[in-house]
């Protein structure tokens, strides 16, 4: 037994991380070999996104912005992924704008995987938009306020938005009945929040799909300012397997298509990594009460 | 003799269920003749009728009060069955001279769309409008099988300036009410009252780390997190910088202040050059040390790891924004034996930082960190202001959840009303 | 120069400047009047941080050539550096590979930068996307590391944490339904994916939006001790 403590003492940490980079590593080949997920039940955060986007009649407008870069893209592309399909099967127009620099090439990646993919009926400029990056940072959003051809003047293409069929009617950022941000960090949710969701006058109502890291943050304002929280890879996979059985074809022998069970693929190494987790804090708080034991054991 | 019969003569269905049933009424006319009547209704689903919605009953325009003057509200009172629409139209007029305009009236500008809302609301704010101008509007429902009549405002409507956005006014208050606080205290502290800090053992270990660094003949690394200048925790990071490149400088210890964006490379380096200058060691600086690495986050916390393990300083300071590279900056600075004292005020990455670094700063302690420093009395009697502005939120919190807590238990007492006036007066 | 003129522009222009500025800022979220005059500032400071961009891209040449020509340890990295910025710079700047755009197809250079097919865009897709999802991904080991080193349970509270700590992590995944899944109805609060929700609405809420009114306070009283030029520190220590 003291060896065991010696050696946990003293463990290397790079240990720690090839534990980690195995319980990680393991249920991604199992689930990839296998193709099973983990089942979801749905949070009521997670419930509440989806009952937002639900109930908006088809053709009209929602804001999609795409806060965020391909580094958390592991956490936050499942979760664009089904804001986008569950949007596009509802026949909403759909605008989408980027508040970070790399945030436009996502919104192709994720307009290519499912509209053009699934949804080829749907038109570029009529059923959705992309009208790319903006710097600025929250001064854009300020600017959108009052005046959202301003913080936008053209689309991705070198449009003008007021040519755009998809913008029509659309002034102010208040003009779209609901917002829906995906969110890394600086600017994202809670700057939204703070400058137009507080300024609006609960004329525009908001949703988010944010990091795990950003998520403690944002549960202050929510339901009240945020009217839905997706949090993290959990958020995600939750929201996905909502979104996969509303829209699950009459003919359930089809399989789903595996680009809509990423996020529920991904709780699988995260079973693993929280696992791992517990498993060194316990082996951790053993060898600090052993050595500390044995100093007291020392002393007196 | 007169007489008639109705009868089905057509059904045509469509896939979502509605159909359109035709009907045939027979009659004999006076002349003893047959007439055929034929017409079509269009049913749902549900066999109900489908027409065109009604139009609006009432519509009103109002100027926006309190704002730039370019804001008009519309309101309109929708007509019952109106709920097999799915949207308003809202169109605009502008009123023109006499003379001008294509006779569309009713100002004789042409109507151009204003803005679509969906068919539950029933008011719309347009802004941007000249403030010299006016406008009529018109609303109209639309539905699938077709569109209401208008309805037009009787007169035209005229945005007026004002001085001040009275929706943002409990926000003001509440700005002048912190002002008050701190200046107050500011003015009584340069008055001679005595000020009392509590020691924050972070800024504390100031002293020590670069003491530490200077005897292992190692480098202190300072990082000022990773926004830009208009973000008050850099700025509060650099009063922080010039505080350790002081001290830095006495001790002849070398620092070196990596930074995320180009106008915080030049704003540290004016902030260390100035330190060194008091310090009386203009010679010892060097202004490569602070240096531009890139915008890239994670391309910039893999160039201070990497920099972390080959140069191994003795003395690491996080003081700024920081987001998820925060941990790996602490744990790869644990790796390499460095105290590491950080400071932010981003909640979410506190953890990290109070799990991995030696003392953290968190939140308001590190936006006193410039004031706790210097020492002055005028900035020390801002954190006292700061601190009774907190008490003051603290009162309003507990008087808050009182009401709340009363008006849950017995709604129909005084609470209710009481919490609702709160609630007004706090804007919410 | 007359005596005294360092002092007059290193320190009391910025200082005013810094004043002005913020003073514009606070007052345009308020009176109309001033709702341009705070835009304009707005765009002074991202013309200036632009331009600000030149002197950092001239600084990490400097340094990098310093360290070539000086042949320090590690100065082929330092060409790799320079090697792959110039070569990111000329290929955006020229838009090399870039296809027309469809909707001008007759302007040259109307395509995006990152369309498909282009250079930037390749260095986009192979390089920088697998580049930050690493260094992203680290953030999973060093908490590993971060946890079996520091989470002990020293005392009450820390115990308190850890407890939770575990309650959350397990509630997160399908541990938490294997686990507590077979709880009857009426104790469903009782499950660990039901308790972490709560934890996270209650608890956390609470500790966060202390901590957020706390912050917000230090941020108006920093704010205001540089708005006033009582705090003068933030340009270097010394008067």
């Amino acid at each position: 037994m003291s060896k065991f403590i010696t050696i946990l003492e003293g463990l290397d940490r790079r240990w720690i991380f090839l534990a980690m980079a195995i319980s990680v590593a393991g249920p991604i080949l199992y689930i990839g070999i296998t193709g099973k997920t983990l089942p979801e039940t749905p949070t009521p955060t997670a419930r509440a996104v989806y009952k937002e986007i639900e109930a908006l009649s088809p053709g009209t407008p929602v804001l999609l912005s795409f806060d965020f870069d391909p580094a958390s893209g592991g956490e936050l592309t499942p979760m664009a992924t089904s804001l986008v399909h569950q949007c596009a099967a509802r026949g909403l127009r759909m605008v989408f704008i980027a508040l970070w620099p790399l945030g436009p090439q996502l919104i192709d990646e994720t307009i290519k995987r499912v509209i053009l993919a699934d949804y080829p009926n749907l038109k570029e400029g009529v059923d959705y938009v992309n009208l790319g990056f903006q710097s600025g940072n929250e001064s854009v959003m300020k600017v959108m306020l009052t005046d959202f051809a301003k913080a936008f003047p053209i689309t991705k293409n070198g449009v003008a938005v007021g040519d755009v069929v998809a913008l029509k009617g659309i002034q102010r950022v208040d003009n779209f009945p609901l917002l829906i941000t995906i969110s890394a960090g600086y600017p994202g949710a809670k700057e939204w929040i703070q400058y137009v969701i507080s300024s609006s006058g609960g004329k525009i109502k908001m949703v988010t799909g944010c990091t795990g890291v950003q998520t403690p943050g944002l549960y202050p304002y929510y339901p009240v300012q945020l009217n839905g929280l997706l949090g993290a890879i959990k958020g995600a996979a939750e929201y996905e397997s909502l979104v996969n059985s509303s829209l699950a074809p009459k003919d359930s022998s089809a399989a789903v298509p595996a680009k809509y069970l990423e996020a529920q693929r991904r709780m699988g190494p995260q079973l693993g990594a929280h696992l791992l987790m517990i498993a060194l804090i316990i082996l951790g708080n053993i060898a600090f009460f052993a050595q500390r034991n044995s100093k007291v054991r020392a002393t007196s | 003799m007169i007489s008639s019969a109705l009868i089905l003569c057509a059904i045509s269905l469509d896939s979502s269920g509605a159909s359109d049933v035709g009907l045939a009424n027979t009659s004999i006319t006076a002349a003893g003749n047959k007439a055929d009547l034929r017409g079509k209704i269009p049913l749902n689903e549900l066999g109900q009728e489908i027409s065109a919605p009604p139009a609006a009953i009432s519509i009103s325009a109002e100027d926006v009060a309190w704002d730039a003057g370019g804001a008009i509200k519309i309101s309109w009172q929708p007509a019952a069955g109106t709920t097999s629409a799915t949207k308003w139209i809202v169109e605009r007029s502008e009123v023109l001279a006499a003379g001008q305009g294509a006779g569309q009236g009713p100002g004789q500008g042409p109507w151009t769309l204003v803005t679509e809302v969906p068919i539950a609301e029933t008011n719309a704010v347009v802004s941007k409008l000249s403030p010299d101008a006016s406008f009529f509007f018109r609303v109209t429902a639309v539905s699938p099988n077709g569109s209401s009549a208008v309805t037009t405002t009787k007169s035209a409507a005229k945005g007026h300036w004002n001085f001040f956005i009275s929706a943002k006014l409990p926000l003001f208050c509440a700005i002048l009410l912190v002002s008050a606080c701190v200046i107050y205290f500011i003015l009584a502290a340069r008055r001679g009252r005595p000020m009392k800090v509590r020691r924050i053992a972070a800024l504390e270990a100031i002293k020590d780390a670069v003491g530490r660094a200077t005897e292992m003949g190692r480098s202190i690394l300072f990082v000022p997190g990773i926004q830009d200048m208009d973000n008050i925790q850099t700025v509060a990071g650099l009063t922080v910088l010039g505080n350790v490149s002081r001290t830095a400088a006495e001790y002849d210890a070398a620092i070196e202040v990596p930074t995320s964006r180009s106008l915080v490379m030049e704003a540290a380096r004016e902030a260390v050059q100035a330190s060194y200058l008091a310090a009386g060691r203009a010679d010892a600086y060097n202004a490569d040390a602070i240096r531009y690495i890139t915008d890239e986050q994670f391309g910039f916390v893999a160039y201070v790891s990497g920099r972390m393990v080959r140069e191994k300083p003795a003395a690491c300071f996080y003081m700024g924004c920081f987001f998820a590279e925060s941990l790996i900056l602490a744990e790869t600075g644990n790796s390499i034996g460095a105290i590491q004292i950080a400071g932010t005020a981003e909640s979410s990455q506190l953890p990290f930082f109070v799990a991995a670094c030696d003392y953290t700063l968190i939140g308001e302690e590190f936006m006193a960190a410039s004031a706790y420093l210097s020492g002055e009395p005028d900035q020390i009697g801002s954190l006292k202001g700061q601190d009774v502005a907190k008490a003051i939120a603290a009162i309003i919190i507990i008087i808050g959840v009182v009401l709340a807590t009363g008006a849950a238990i017995a709604p129909q007492g005084a609470m209710p009303a009481a919490l609702e006036w709160l609630k007004g007066v706090l804007g919410s | 120069m007359a005596e005294g003129s360092p002092r007059i522009m290193k320190r009391l222009v910025p200082m005013w400047i810094a004043i002005i500025a913020g003073f514009v800022m606070l007052l345009s979220a308020f009176f109309p009047i001033t709702e341009s005059l705070g835009e304009t500032v707005g765009e002074i400071f991202n013309v200036v941080a632009a331009i600000a961009f030149v002197l950092g891209a001239g600084s990490l040449a400097k340094v990098n050539l310093a360290k070539i020509s000086r042949r320090d340890q590690g100065w082929g990295y330092a060409a790799i550096t320079l090697i792959c910025f110039a070569i990111t710079l000329v290929v955006g700047l020229g838009k090399i590979g870039v296809p027309q755009s469809t909707q001008f197809p007759l302007l040259g250079w109307s395509g995006e930068k990152d369309a498909e097919g282009s250079i930037f865009g390749w260095i986009y897709e192979f390089a920088l996307v697998p580049i930050t999802s690493t260094m992203f991904a680290l953030l999973a080991f060093y908490v590993a590391s971060a946890a079996f080193r520091a989470f002990r349970a020293k005392n009450l509270e820390a115990i308190l944490l850890l407890s939770t700590a575990f309650i959350v992590l397990l509630g997160r995944t399908f541990a938490g339904v294997v686990l507590t899944g077979w709880l009857p109805d009426w104790a469903s609060g009782l499950r660990l994916e039901n308790l972490s929700v709560y934890i996270m609405q209650v608890f956390n809420t609470a500790g966060n939006r202390a901590i957020i009114i706390g912050i917000a306070l230090g941020v108006t009283a920093t704010s205001l001790r540089i708005l006033l030029g009582v705090d003068r520190s933030w340009m270097g220590s010394g008067d």
